[in-house]
């Protein structure tokens, strides 16, 4: 299930970094989320204040996460739905479709879910012969063109319209084949039509939760379209698919963090729908689903806790993080080859896959740590990928080259007069390599830098070094002082 | 140079005195900027000296995830600079990695807690010390013309190095400033990043060049070796005639001592 | 699946949870602060002070916020003004004259004859393309309605039609969610909800084609809020 090319990360890359349709895209995420963020949190002058308290209340969270979870089973219950705990992926997948098949469905919704994404939902469930429709905009594109998502809240940011034209006059028969779609409002109201469709035909509707809360037995979703709403609403059965640790005490702590989210994610000061369900619909009531259940799935994150990974159980995927990385910037999420790209992913993905599988994600970062600066959960995400390097250091992981090269290295530095002597040899050696021109264009070993740029080579005066030149001065100086 | 107020802790005692960490690529790739941070912490009132035995601050091996190697280059630096008053490091990288990133290496180290502490609390980088700590507030330098910096990513996010290069480059007779449109966004070095993925490396860094290009500037500055060889490795490439040089050269008055890092353009590189 | 090995991934997870913090065997209660925490929620420290403020204002912030999200916005000194402000917003969009109200006797109730709208009252159905609805109340930090299903209030009025009106009085905007929770629980109890309580912040949106973002993306295209001045300021 949901098969990654994180192995073939550099090929990834080399292919994204010539793909000019998503160069074009990635170039829109300045404006199209970059600038928003910061407008919106120059809004809110408590921005960095409440940042530390959803920090705070997850820390809680998390210290507590039993307690919380089995008070969340226990008033979901009350309120007369079902909760279904699932250790891994195929225990979750398993629980649908029964689920499915005890309604004896025949059609599944699907609001956006990265849960749902993380277990390979969509493919298992086709092959159970059932039919299965992504209702966010963006899902259904991808669904309809078979590709994982790229990013976690714009899951078809690397899709051009042209693109999703194509994909609909393809899709959507008996329509007439001349009509326009060449604009983006042409797509949107033909997605909606279709779409309303689906959403009175659905047996199943699949939501994900961006929070559970333990007082009430509530999960939460966020969203812009009033898709989720709708799938959760017009089914016969919801079920909500959410980790472990998307638990909350109560209503005031997911407001609390909800204050964040979006101003983070979309910079909107509020997401267009915020959406708190509590078990299947009243006795009296005139609409809504007739069964609640709520997978809640591990899949890895109980073996976080008490880890250094342990923080990163507090995000909550706004993806501020992908939005600001330059890596991402530059390949998109694709590249990442799985479900969860971006410095999030890079954190993530190891801890679900493997690092022997995902191990060049953590190490392709810069460490610059714009992540960490946005990140509305203060998650230390540049020293958790370094974590990573340091677990594949020790299930030598990383290639050969790199230990051998920095246990040579660490040799020289620790030995301060042989490497002042091969130093100041290759300062040399560099210094008249480059004939006083100042760089070089190739240096035998520096293939990964001079391929993209040349080297400066070390500065004049033969390429002495710093210490070499210090040394002669100071000595010029006791000997002028005599 | 002029300061401001004088700081308390300094005008009281004698001179400060200053280890100065010089930092492996600036020993070995630009000794001018060494002799630029001995001049500017000179001229600001301090006692420089520079333990020879330094080599490197361990950051290579911990961003490698090898913490034995980084202890192991690590350890020397603690009981070598244990007897300044400051600690200062022409680099937001390196800076970072003693302030930083030592306290978090030597955590499982409990009998090392103190040392590290004392010596993550009095290191510094160089612009921020000058203005900060020395309270320095103008230097005595000319530079004709106009510049653009780069925040470097570890003196930006790790210590907080933004409007203080500004405040003393803005005091540089004939320097105009001509800012970047994302001067905070990396360059695409990142240590062995830049050589384990160059195309990434390769995609950052040209954005950036692109950027350094449109600011109409002649002279980039930055404040950390790593970028500037990097930044300066590919506008050369480029056949760009933009120079680059370390922010320290330039609040030093030492640009004439040497030729722009990656040398005069015009010429191919050999 | 069978059922004893849902049991055991239940006690599997956690067990794993109760290991990774330390837990000591058979100390599986939970604390004070927990308890305490779930039994009198209480507002976190930290809340926005923009919404700090005279009721009066709150009304006002409210209705710059959701106009900011794209809603439009309009004032009735009561309720018998609904229905033809209604027809007017309906006439002057050139938008059918035939709504669904919800069967809340506040909305449903109104002298909607005096109009020559054509109204029933019920769940919405795929035909519906304008509703009416009441609200439970107003935030005014963000301009968001709040709105709850119940027999009174169905759920699929918010979300299926094109255009909805949401009526909210004035009385009923206050500052911030906390607020809202605070009311929820004086008069439903403690730790209950409805099946849906839906914070709407502006109509429908979408930006997944390239970006560009688009309003009415399943849900309502148009949200045109009616205030109520219920009271007299």
């Amino acid at each position: 299930m949901n098969v990654s090319t994180s192995p073939k990360f550099k090929e990834n890359v080399h292919g994204a970094l010539r793909d000019e349709s998503l160069q074009r895209a990635l170039g829109r995420l300045k404006t199209g989320f970059r600038d928003k963020r910061l407008a919106a949190i120059n809004n809110l002058p408590e921005f960095e204040a409440l940042r530390d308290q959803a920090c705070d209340i997850k820390n809680h969270t998390l210290e507590n996460l039993d307690h919380y979870l089995l008070k969340f089973e226990e008033n979901v219950k009350a309120n007369g739905g079902h909760v279904h705990w699932c250790a891994d992926a195929a225990e979750a997948r398993e629980t649908v479709l029964r689920i499915c098949r005890d309604k004896d469905a025949k059609s599944v919704l699907k609001g956006k879910s990265m849960i749902s994404e993380e277990i390979g939902l969509n493919d298992f469930l086709e092959k159970e012969d059932l039919k299965v429709v992504e209702t966010d905009l963006g899902e259904y594109i991808i669904q309809l063109r078979h590709e994982p998502p790229s990013h976690i809240i714009a899951p078809a940011i690397h899709v051009h319209k042209e693109q999703v034209a194509d994909s609909f006059r393809e899709t959507h028969k008996g329509r007439d084949p001349n009509r326009s779609l060449a604009e983006p409002r042409e797509l949107l109201d033909e997605a909606r039509e279709v779409m309303r469709e689906h959403f009175f035909a659905a047996d199943i509707g699949i939501t994900g939760a961006n929070f559970l809360i333990a007082e009430t037995g509530t999960s939460v979703i966020v969203t812009n379209e009033g898709n989720g709403d709708l799938t959760q609403t017009l089914s016969r059965v919801h079920i909500a698919i959410a980790s472990l640790e998307k638990v909350v005490p109560t209503l005031e702590d997911a407001s609390s963090i909800l204050r964040v989210l979006a101003r983070s994610a979309t910079g909107q000061e509020m997401s267009s729908y915020t959406t708190f369900s509590t078990g299947p619909r009243r006795e009296d009531d005139l609409d809504g689903p007739q069964e609640y259940h709520v997978i809640l799935l591990d899949n890895g994150r109980s073996n976080m806790l008490g880890t250094e990974f342990q923080d990163m159980l507090r995000c909550i995927r706004c993806a501020a993080c992908m939005n600001h990385c330059p890596v991402y910037g530059a390949v998109g999420g694709h590249a990442y080859g799985w479900v969860y790209p971006g410095p999030m992913g890079s954190v993530l993905t190891p801890s679900l896959i493997g690092v022997d599988e995902a191990g060049h994600l953590p190490n392709a970062s810069t460490f610059c740590g714009k992540c960490e600066e946005v990140c509305p959960m203060r998650i230390p995400l540049p020293k958790m990928m370094r974590h990573w390097r340091e677990r594949e250091f020790e299930k030598h992981l990383s290639p050969a080259s790199m230990r051998f090269g920095i246990k040579a290295w660490a040799f020289l530095a620790s030995r301060p007069r042989l490497y002042r002597t091969a130093t100041g040899l290759a300062a040399k050696v560099m210094n008249k390599m480059a004939g006083g021109r100042g760089r070089l264009a190739k240096l035998p070993l520096a293939g990964g830098w001079t391929q993209i740029r040349d080297l400066p080579a070390p500065q004049g005066q033969n390429g002495k070094t710093f210490k070499e030149l210090w040394a002669e001065k100071q000595a010029q100086k006791a000997r002028g002082s005599k | 140079m002029t300061s401001s107020t004088p700081n308390a802790d300094i005008s009281g005692a004698g001179k400060p005195r200053v280890g100065l960490f010089v930092t492996c690529l600036v020993d070995m790739f630009r000794p001018t900027v060494g002799f630029s941070a001995v001049k500017l912490l000179e001229e600001a009132g301090c006692e420089v000296d520079v333990p020879m035995d330094q080599t490197c601050c361990g950051q290579p091996a911990f961003n490698s995830g090898d913490k034995a190697s980084a202890k192991k280059v690590a350890r020397p630096l603690i009981d070598m600079f244990a007897d300044y008053d400051y600690v200062v490091a022409p680099s937001g990288s390196c800076a970072g990695m003693i302030k930083k990133h030592f306290p978090e290496l030597f955590a499982d180290e409990p009998a090392m807690l103190d040392q590290v502490n004392a010596l993550s609390a009095k290191t510094h980088e160089l612009v921020s010390f000058l203005t900060d700590v020395m309270k320095i507030d103008a230097v005595a330098a000319s530079f004709e013309g106009k510049v653009t910096y780069h925040d470097s990513c570890s003196g930006l996010r790790e210590l907080g190095v933004k409007q203080q290069p500004r405040k003393l480059l803005n005091s540089v007779q004939g320097l105009e400033i001509s800012e970047l449109s994302e001067p905070e966004s990396c360059c695409g070095f990142g240590g062995t990043f830049c050589v384990k993925y160059p195309e990434i490396s390769g995609k950052m860094v040209g954005e950036k060049t692109d950027d350094i290009k449109s600011t109409g500037a002649k002279t980039l500055l930055a404040g950390d070796m790593g970028c500037l060889m990097n930044m300066a490795g590919k506008l050369a490439r480029e056949g760009s005639d933009i120079e680059v040089r370390h922010v320290a050269e330039v609040l030093a008055d030492m640009t004439m001592e040497a030729a722009p890092i990656a040398g005069k353009k015009g010429e191919q590189a050999s | 699946m069978r059922n004893s090995a849902k049991v055991s991934s239940r006690d599997a997870i956690l067990g794993r949870i109760r290991q990774s913090l330390g837990r000591e065997a058979g100390q599986y209660d939970a604390p004070k602060d927990v308890l305490d925490r779930l039994s009198a929620p209480k507002s976190n420290a930290v809340v926005p002070a923009r919404a700090q403020i005279s009721h009066d204002q709150q009304v006002a912030l409210f209705e710059q916020m959701a106009i900011d999200v794209n809603a439009t916005v309009v004032h009735t000194a009561g309720f018998e003004d609904i229905p033809r402000e209604v027809a007017r917003f309906l006439a002057e969009h050139n938008l059918p004259a035939r709504v669904k109200t919800s069967p809340d006797v506040n909305i449903s109730g109104l002298p909607w004859s005096e109009t020559a709208l054509e109204v029933t009252a019920g769940v919405a159905g795929p035909e519906d393309a304008v509703s009416v609805t009441s609200s439970f109340g107003g935030v005014a930090e963000t301009g968001s309605l709040m709105l709850r299903s119940g027999a009174q209030t169905p759920y699929t009025l918010n979300m299926l039609p094109d255009t909805h009106i949401a009526v909210v009085k004035a009385s009923e905007i206050v500052g911030t969610y906390e607020e809202i929770w605070a009311r929820l629980r004086t008069e439903d109890g403690q730790g209950n909800m409805p099946r849906t309580f839906l914070w709407v912040t502006g109509p429908s949106r979408t930006g997944d084609i390239e970006q560009t973002i688009q309003l009415g993306a399943h849900g309502p295209r148009r949200l045109h809020i009616v205030i109520v001045d219920d009271q007299a300021s």
